[in-house]
C-alpha cells in the first residue's frame, strides 16, 4: 500500500504509537485508530468546531491537524476531562441546563468552554459569545449553553477550597 | 381521559440522553465500526445539466486498495430508481377535488446513467479500504459527458424554450395546484386600498451539525442486510431499500443510531442508502459512506426557494379583505415531496388572520439544482413572511401602527373555533380548534416594551444608529398522521420498555416519552428503557418529521402503557382475587390501593403471564405482557404564536444587530418544559439565519457558489439576541396526552418579525425589503438613494455617495 | 474530504526546511499553523507531494513587543499576540485587529506570518503590515532578504516569495510621539472574513494638525491598498470630522472593489468611506489618551 509513518500521541495523559500515512487527520487517528469517537468531524472546512480538541490546554480544530503535528504536544479530547465514572463541572452543567439537544457539536463545545472557563473563572456573556463562536450548534441555539457555561463556572466556585467567587445565573 | 397524577409530565428532570451525549459516547453512525468495513467516495457531477457518454473507470480500479468501483450500468439490473415518493400520484380523496392537483411522475436514478441534472448528482461510487483511497481512486474516473443548457431561474424555466429537465414534464412544471376561499373578485372590486407585492423567500440549507451517513452489512444466514444511517425516517427508508432491491420489507433493517440533527433533510431516502445496501450484499462486507460538508451542501436536499406574486385588498381600517396568490417553488432537478411543502404554504399563509377571501395557486418548478424537501417549517415560513410582510406593507400604506393593523386582521376568541374554508394536506377540513391570539398579541406587545417604544419615537441612541420593533406570527398544523407506533412491556426483571417508531434526532424522545410512561406506572423516567428509531423494535412505525412525535408517539405509547396497565391489574385481581379497582401500579409492583402488604411485584406478574398451563391469566387475556398501539390522530392540531423583533440598525454599514426576540407560543400540554424552551430557542436561531444570513447561491449556469460553510452563513454563539419566551398552553382535545407539536414552531416568524423591524428602523429612509436574507449591502443602497441630493451631517453634498 | 497523498517532513532547522522545500522544486509547501492551508488540503484544492511543517523549528518561535517595537517570528500565533497587554497599550491597530480573525480555535495555533504568506485580500494582517510599514525577512537556497510590505504582496495568494523561500519573521513599525493606530471591519458575521477593513495610523504636529497619515483598505481589490489620496487629504489638517469625511470621500474614490456572493463592489466601495471614518476617530482617540492605547 502507500508509505505510512510511525507517529507517537500522547492523548488524555496516555502515550500511544499508531501507524498511519503522513496525510492522516489528527481527528482520524483518534476517532479511527484509537477508538476515541468523541471527537466528531462535521466540516472537515476548520468551520464548525465539532472536531475540537485541546493541543496543551488550547482548543484546536483537529480537522485541521495532520496527526503527525500532534507529537510531542498533549491532546485531551472528550473523553479525557474527567477521571472515569466522574464529570466535569461542565459536563453536569450542559445537562442541567439543556444545553445539548442532539449532541454532536457537544464535545468541542465542553472543551471550548472549559478553555474560556480557564481564563475567565468569573464568565460574563458578552466575552463568553465571542469565545464560543468558532462552535456552531444547529439544535440549541446557543441560549442554554451560555447557562450551563455560567453554572459551570459556579459549581467550580463552589467546590473550590476557600473561594470568595459569586456564583452567577 | 382517565387522569393521571402528574408527577413527571410537566417537568423537566435530567435528559436520559445527556450521560452518554457529554462524555463523548454517543454513537453516531461514523462511530460504528464493523470488522473488516470498506468505504466509499462519489464521483459527482460537477455540471449542471448534462448528457453523460461514458464513465471510465479501469484506472480508478487499478489504484491502491480499491475494492470495486460502480456505475449505473452496474446496477440496472439488481438495483431499481426511485419511482414511488410522498403525495406524489395523489392527494386524499377530498383534497383532490378541491385543489385538483396535477402532480407529474419524477423518477429519480440511484446512479445518475445518461444524464445528471445537478451538480453534487452521484455518478459513481468508489470502494477502498479507507476513504483516503477512495477518494484517490475517485480522482482517476474519467466521466465523458456533453454539458446541456441549464434551467436556473424559476421564473424562466417555465417559459416554452426553457432547458427540459425530464422527457415526460413540459415546461419542468411538475406539479400544479389552486385554491380559493370565498369570494376574491368581489372583494377586489370592492376594495379601499389595492396594491402588488413580490416576495422570495431564499433557498436554504438545513444544515445540521452531523452530515449524513449510512453503514450497511449483509448478514447471508439471515439474509438480512442491516443499514445504519443517519436518518429521520427508518421505516421509509427500510420500504424504499427492500422495494428497490426487490427484497421484503423484512429482509432489511434500518436502524437510525444517535443522530445528529434531522431537521427535514434527513426525510428522505436517498441514493446512498439503496446503494449502499445493495453493495453490502454484493461485496460481502460492510460498506460505510460518511457526507462530507460539501457533499452535504451539494447532494442532501436544499429547502424553501418560493416566489409569491400578490394582490391584496384591503378596507379602509386596514383590514385585508382578500389575497389573490400565485406562488412558484424553485424545487431543483427532481420533487420527491411533491405538493407537501406547496400545499403547507397555502394552507398556513392565512395564518391568524381573518381574510375571509382568498385564491392560491402553486406552481412546483423543477431547475437544474439540488432537489428540495421540507425543511422545519414545510412552507410554513415562506407563507407567514409574505403575509406579515403584507400586513407591514398595509400599516405603511395607511399610515396606521403595524402593531394595530395585526390586531385588527386577528382572528378574535369568540370566533374559536374557526373553520378557515379549506380543506389541510390530510384532507380535513381546517378548523383552527383553540387559542386566544389577542392575548398573545398584547402579551408580547408588553414584553417588548411597544408602547413606550411607540411613544418616544425621538433620537437614535447613536448617531448613525436607527431601532425598531417588528412582528410576525404563526399557526401550525401540528401532530399529522398517517399514524405512529408505541410499544410498552415487562421485562423479566419487571422493569418496563418502551419502543416506539418515531426516531430521535435530539429532541429528547428517550427522556420525555419516559416521562409520560413513568408517571402511568409510578416510577421514575430513569428506570424506564426506550429504544426507538430500529424498524426490528416495531413492525410499523412512521418517523419524525412535521412536528409530530409528541402528539402521535406520545399518544400511542401512553395507550400502550395505559392499556399493559390494565392488563397488569387485571392478572394481579386474578391473583390476589380482587377487582381491578381496588389495585394501583407504582413503584415496580401491583398493589391493593390503602394495603401496600398485599402487592405482586411486576416481574411477577411477567412471569404469570407466560403462557402455559400453569399461567394464572383472566379468562379473556392473552399471554404476555406487551402492549402495541397505533395511534391515528382525528387530524392536525393548531399550534400558533406571535414574534416580536427588536434590531439596531447602523444606517453606514448596513449591518443588522438583532437586540432581542419575544415570542408568545402555544404548543398545548408541555410534557417536559425545558425541552420546549430548547426546541424554541433552537428554531427561532434558525430563523435568524434565514432572516439575516443564510443562503444557497447559484451562478446562472447552475454553479452553486455556497459549498462551504464559510459561504454559508450559519449563526454563531455571538449572533445570539436576548430571547424572551411567553408559554401560553390550551390543551389539546385532538390527542390523549392534550399536547401539539413545537418541533418547528421556532423557526416560522422570525424572517418576517425580523424584516419589518428593520423596515421600522428605517422608516424615514422608505426602505423596501420582499427578499431574503436581508443583506447590508441592499439595506446602504436603498438609504443612499434616499438621501441623495441631501446635505449629510458634515455638510457635505455629494452625489457619488449614491452607489 | 481527505488530503491527497504527500510526503511529510519535519525539519529542527530552517536552513533544513528551506533545503527540503528546494529538493521539492515547486511541488513543496510549508506549514506552520495550517489554519489556511489545511482546509485547501482537504478539499484537495491544494495538492503538494511534499509538506514541510515548521512547527518543530524552535528558533522560529518568538516575538517580542513594546513601545515602537513588535518583532513576530514565523511560529508566533495569532493569540500570543491578542493576549498580550503590550499590544494593548503600544499597537493600538494591531490590538484591534487580532480578536476579528477568525475564532479562537483559529487564533490559538494560527501564525501571524503564516496568514501573511497566504495573503488572502480580506485578511487583517495582510493590511496590518502595509499600514505598520512592516518589513518582512525571506530566507532561501540563496541566503535572507528582506521585503517592505508594499512589495510583498501582488495579488491573490500570490507573493513575492521565491521558490524555496520561507518567511522567517515580520517587523513592524509605527511612530511613538503625538501617534495613534486603529482599525476597524465590517464582516457578515463575527469571525468572518472582512468584507472591508480600513486600518489608520496619524501622527500629529506640535500643533495639533496632521503631519502624516497611512491608511490602507483590505478586501477591496487583489492585495491591501494605501489610500494615498485620501491620506494626502489629511495632511495639514486639524483631524477632525470633516477632515475624516473628505478623507472618506477620497479613499472610496480611488478604488474599485470587486464582488462577490457577500457583498457587491459598489457596496464595498461605499463601505471605504464609512471605515476610513471610523479607522480615523479610532486613531485619533488613542492619541488623545496619551499613547496607542485603548
Amino acid at each position: 500500500m502507500l508509505a505510512e509513518i510511525e507517529v507517537t500521541l500522547c492523548v488524555n495523559g496516555a502515550e500511544l504509537t499508531v501507524t498511519c500515512e503522513p496525510r492522516t487527520l489528527l481527528a482520524d487517528v483518534l476517532r479511527e485508530s484509537l477508538g476515541l469517537t468523541g471527537t466528531h468531524l462535521g466540516c472537515e472546512q476548520g468551520v464548525c468546531g465539532s472536531c475540537t480538541v485541546l493541543c496543551d490546554a488550547r482548543s484546536v480544530r483537529s480537522c485541521l491537524m495532520l496527526a503527525a503535528q500532534a507529537r510531542g504536544h498533549e491532546i485531551t479530547t472528550i473523553e479525557g476531562i474527567a477521571d472515569r465514572n466522574t464529570l466535569h463541572p461542565l459536563q453536569r452543567a450542559f445537562s442541567e441546563t439543556h444545553g445539548l439537544q442532539c449532541g454532536f457539536c457537544t464535545p468541542g463545545l465542553i472543551l471550548t468552554s472549559a478553555e474560556y472557563l480557564r481564563e475567565n473563572p468569573v464568565p460574563e456573556r458578552e466575552s463568553m459569545k465571542r469565545h464560543l463562536s468558532g462552535n456552531l450548534c444547529r439544535c440549541t441555539g446557543y441560549v442554554k449553553i451560555f447557562e450551563a457555561v455560567e453554572l459551570a463556572a459556579a459549581l467550580i466556585a463552589d467546590s473550590a477550597p476557600g473561594t470568595m467567587a459569586e456564583p452567577q445565573r | 381521559m382517565t387522569a393521571t397524577a402528574s408527577r413527571w409530565v410537566g417537568d423537566s428532570p435530567r435528559r436520559k440522553e445527556d450521560a452518554r451525549l457529554v462524555t463523548g459516547a454517543g454513537r453516531y453512525v461514523a462511530d460504528i465500526q464493523l470488522p473488516g468495513s470498506v468505504e466509499v467516495a462519489f464521483v459527482r457531477s460537477q455540471v449542471a445539466h448534462a448528457k453523460i457518454h461514458a464513465v471510465e473507470v479501469t484506472q480508478a480500479l487499478g489504484a491502491p486498495g480499491v475494492v470495486a468501483v460502480v456505475t449505473a450500468g452496474d446496477i440496472e439490473d439488481a438495483v431499481a430508481p426511485f419511482t414511488r415518493f410522498i403525495d406524489q400520484e395523489h392527494a386524499p380523496p377530498a383534497l383532490e377535488s378541491a385543489i385538483r392537483p396535477r402532480i407529474l411522475p419524477c423518477p429519480m436514478e440511484v446512479l445518475a446513467g445518461d444524464r445528471v441534472r445537478y451538480v453534487g448528482q452521484a455518478i459513481a461510487a468508489v470502494v477502498a479500504e479507507n476513504r483516503y483511497l477512495a477518494e484517490d481512486a475517485a480522482e482517476l474516473v474519467d466521466v465523458d459527458f456533453t454539458e446541456l443548457p441549464a434551467a436556473v431561474e424559476v421564473e424562466t424555466a417555465r417559459e416554452p424554450g426553457a432547458p427540459q429537465l425530464h422527457d415526460a414534464i413540459e415546461n419542468n412544471v411538475q406539479a400544479t395546484f389552486a385554491a380559493k376561499v370565498g369570494d376574491p373578485d368581489t372583494a377586489f372590486a370592492e376594495a379601499h386600498d389595492i396594491f402588488r407585492v413580490r416576495m422570495r423567500t431564499q433557498r436554504l440549507s438545513a444544515s445540521p451539525m452531523e452530515t449524513r451517513g449510512v453503514l450497511a452489512s449483509y448478514d447471508p444466514a439471515e439474509d438480512v442486510i442491516t443499514v445504519w444511517s443517519s436518518t429521520q425516517v427508518p421505516y421509509m427508508v427500510r420500504t424504499r431499500v427492500a422495494e428497490q432491491l426487490g427484497l421484503a420489507e423484512q429482509q432489511v433493517r434500518v436502524i437510525a443510531p444517535d443522530v445528529g440533527g434531522g431537521f427535514g433533510p434527513k426525510v428522505q431516502v436517498y441514493p446512498e442508502e439503496v446503494l449502499l445496501a445493495h453493495l453490502a450484499r454484493t461485496l460481502g462486507r460492510p460498506v460505510r459512506w460518511i457526507e462530507d460538508r460539501r457533499e452535504h451542501l451539494l447532494g442532501t436536499a436544499h429547502s424553501r426557494d418560493q416566489v409569491h406574486l400578490v394582490d391584496v385588498a384591503a378596507d379602509e381600517h386596514g383590514v385585508i379583505t382578500a389575497i389573490r396568490d400565485h406562488f412558484l417553488i424553485d424545487c431543483g432537478a427532481y420533487n420527491p415531496f411533491s405538493i407537501t411543502c406547496a400545499y403547507n404554504t397555502a394552507a398556513h399563509l392565512r395564518s391568524l388572520y381573518k381574510i375571509p377571501n382568498y385564491a392560491i395557486r402553486g406552481d412546483c418548478v423543477l431547475t437544474n439544482k439540488t432537489f428540495n424537501v421540507p425543511y422545519r417549517g414545510a412552507g410554513r415560513p415562506e407563507g407567514a413572511f409574505v403575509m406579515d410582510r403584507i400586513i407591514f406593507e398595509v400599516a405603511r400604506r395607511s399610515g396606521l401602527d403595524a402593531a394595530d393593523v395585526l390586531r385588527r386582521n386577528l382572528i378574535p376568541l369568540d370566533q374559536m373555533p374557526c373553520p378557515r374554508g379549506m380543506l389541510y394536506r390530510d384532507g380535513t377540513e381546517i378548523v383552527y380548534d383553540c387559542g386566544d391570539f389577542e392575548a398573545a398579541l398584547t402579551k408580547v406587545l408588553d414584553a417588548v416594551g411597544y408602547q413606550e417604544y411607540r411613544a418616544q419615537r425621538s433620537p437614535p441612541p447613536r448617531p448613525g444608529v436607527r431601532t425598531g420593533i417588528g412582528l410576525g406570527c404563526y399557526i401550525e398544523g401540528t401532530g399529522i398522521g398517517p399514524f405512529e407506533s408505541g410499544t410498552v412491556k415487562l421485562d423479566s426483571l419487571g422493569r418496563i420498555t418502551v419502543y416506539s417508531g418515531s426516531t430521535p434526532i435530539g429532541q429528547s424522545h428517550e427522556t420525555t416519552f419516559s416521562q409520560v410512561v413513568a408517571d402511568e406506572f409510578g416510577i421514575s423516567p430513569d428506570q424506564v428503557i426506550f429504544r426507538a428509531g430500529d424498524t426490528a423494535l416495531q413492525p410499523h412505525g412512521c418517523g419524525s418529521f412535521a412536528s409530530r412525535s409528541a402528539v402521535n408517539a406520545g399518544s400511542a405509547i401512553l395507550i400502550a402503557a395505559r392499556r399493559l396497565k390494565e392488563k397488569v391489574k387485571r392478572i394481579a385481581a386474578e391473583m390476589l382475587e380482587a377487582s381491578p379497582e381496588d389495585l394501583e401500579v407504582a413503584g415496580g409492583r401491583v398493589l391493593v390501593k390503602g394495603d401496600p402488604e398485599l402487592s405482586f411485584s411486576l416481574a411477577q406478574i411477567y412471569r404469570e403471564a407466560i403462557p402455559g398451563p400453569a399461567a394464572r391469566l383472566p379468562r379473556e387475556c392473552e399471554p404476555g405482557t406487551a402492549e402495541t398501539s397505533y395511534f391515528v390522530p382525528p387530524t392536525v392540531t393548531w399550534g400558533h404564536g406571535i414574534v416580536a423583533a427588536v434590531v439596531e440598525v447602523d444606517i453606514e454599514t448596513g449591518v443588522v444587530n438583532l437586540g432581542q426576540l419575544v415570542i408568545a407560543h402555544d404548543c398545548g400540554r408541555m410534557i417536559n418544559p425545558q425541552v420546549v424552551q430548547g426546541q424554541i430557542d433552537g428554531g427561532l436561531m434558525q430563523g435568524v439565519g434565514a432572516a439575516l444570513y443564510e443562503d444557497i447561491v447559484y451562478t446562472d449556469q447552475g454553479q452553486p457558489l455556497t459549498t462551504t460553510l464559510m459561504d454559508y452563513l450559519l449563526p454563531t454563539s455571538a449572533e445570539v439576541p436576548r430571547i424572551d419566551q411567553i408559554h401560553l398552553e390550551t390543551p389539546s382535545d385532538r390527542n390523549p396526552l392534550g399536547v401539539k407539536g413545537v418541533g418547528e414552531a421556532g423557526i416560522i416568524a422570525p424572517p418576517a418579525a425580523i424584516t419589518n423591524a428593520v423596515l421600522d428602523a428605517l422608516r424615514e429612509f422608505d426602505v423596501h425589503i420582499d427578499e431574503l436574507p436581508i443583506t447590508p449591502h441592499s439595506l446602504v443602497a436603498q438609504i443612499a438613494e434616499a438621501t441623495a441630493g441631501k446635505p449629510d451631517r458634515y455638510g457635505v453634498t455629494n452625489g457619488a455617495r449614491s452607489s | 474530504m481527505k488530503p491527497g497523498q504527500l510526503e511529510y517532513h519535519a525539519p529542527d532547522t530552517v536552513q533544513d526546511a528551506v533545503d527540503l522545500l528546494a529538493s521539492y522544486d515547486g511541488d513543496g509547501m510549508v506549514i506552520a499553523g495550517g489554519q489556511s492551508l489545511m482546509p485547501l488540503l482537504n478539499m484537495r484544492l491544494a495538492s503538494p507531494r511534499g509538506l514541510i511543517d515548521l512547527n518543530g523549528i524552535g528558533e522560529l518561535d518568538y516575538y517580542l513587543v513594546g513601545p515602537g517595537r513588535l518583532i513576530v517570528g514565523a511560529l508566533c500565533r495569532h493569540r500570543d499576540i491578542e493576549l498580550d497587554p503590550e499590544v494593548r497599550h503600544h499597537w493600538g491597530a494591531v490590538a484591534d485587529a487580532v480578536p476579528a480573525i477568525g475564532h479562537v480555535a483559529i487564533r490559538n495555533r494560527g501564525t501571524v506570518v503564516g496568514s501573511i504568506c497566504h495573503a488572502d485580500p480580506a485578511a487583517e494582517w495582510p493590511a496590518l503590515t502595509v499600514l505598520l510599514a512592516a518589513t518582512i525577512t525571506a530566507r532561501g537556497p540563496h541566503g535572507s532578504r528582506d521585503v517592505p510590505a508594499e512589495q510583498f504582496f501582488d495579488s491573490h495568494y500570490v507573493t513575492a516569495l521565491r521558490p524555496a523561500e520561507v518567511v522567517t519573521e515580520v517587523r513592524f513599525a509605527l511612530p511613538l510621539e503625538r501617534a495613534g493606530s486603529g482599525f476597524v471591519e465590517v464582516a457578515r458575521r463575527h469571525g468572518d472574513f472582512a468584507l472591508v477593513s480600513v486600518g489608520a495610523v496619524i501622527e500629529l504636529d506640535e500643533r495639533g494638525l496632521v503631519a502624516r497619515a497611512r491608511l490602507v483598505a483590505g478586501g477591496v481589490a487583489p492585495h491591501p491598498v494605501r489610500l494615498t489620496e485620501a491620506e494626502e487629504v489629511l495632511v495639514g489638517r486639524v483631524p477632525d470630522d470633516a477632515a475624516a469625511a473628505m478623507a472618506g470621500d477620497a479613499g472610496s474614490a480611488a478604488v474599485e472593489p470587486p464582488g462577490d456572493i457577500h457583498a457587491p463592489g459598489a457596496y464595498r466601495r461605499n463601505l471605504v468611506g464609512t471605515l476610513v471614518r471610523r479607522a480615523l476617530s479610532a486613531a485619533v482617540h488613542r492619541i488623545s489618551e496619551g499613547s496607542n492605547a485603548r
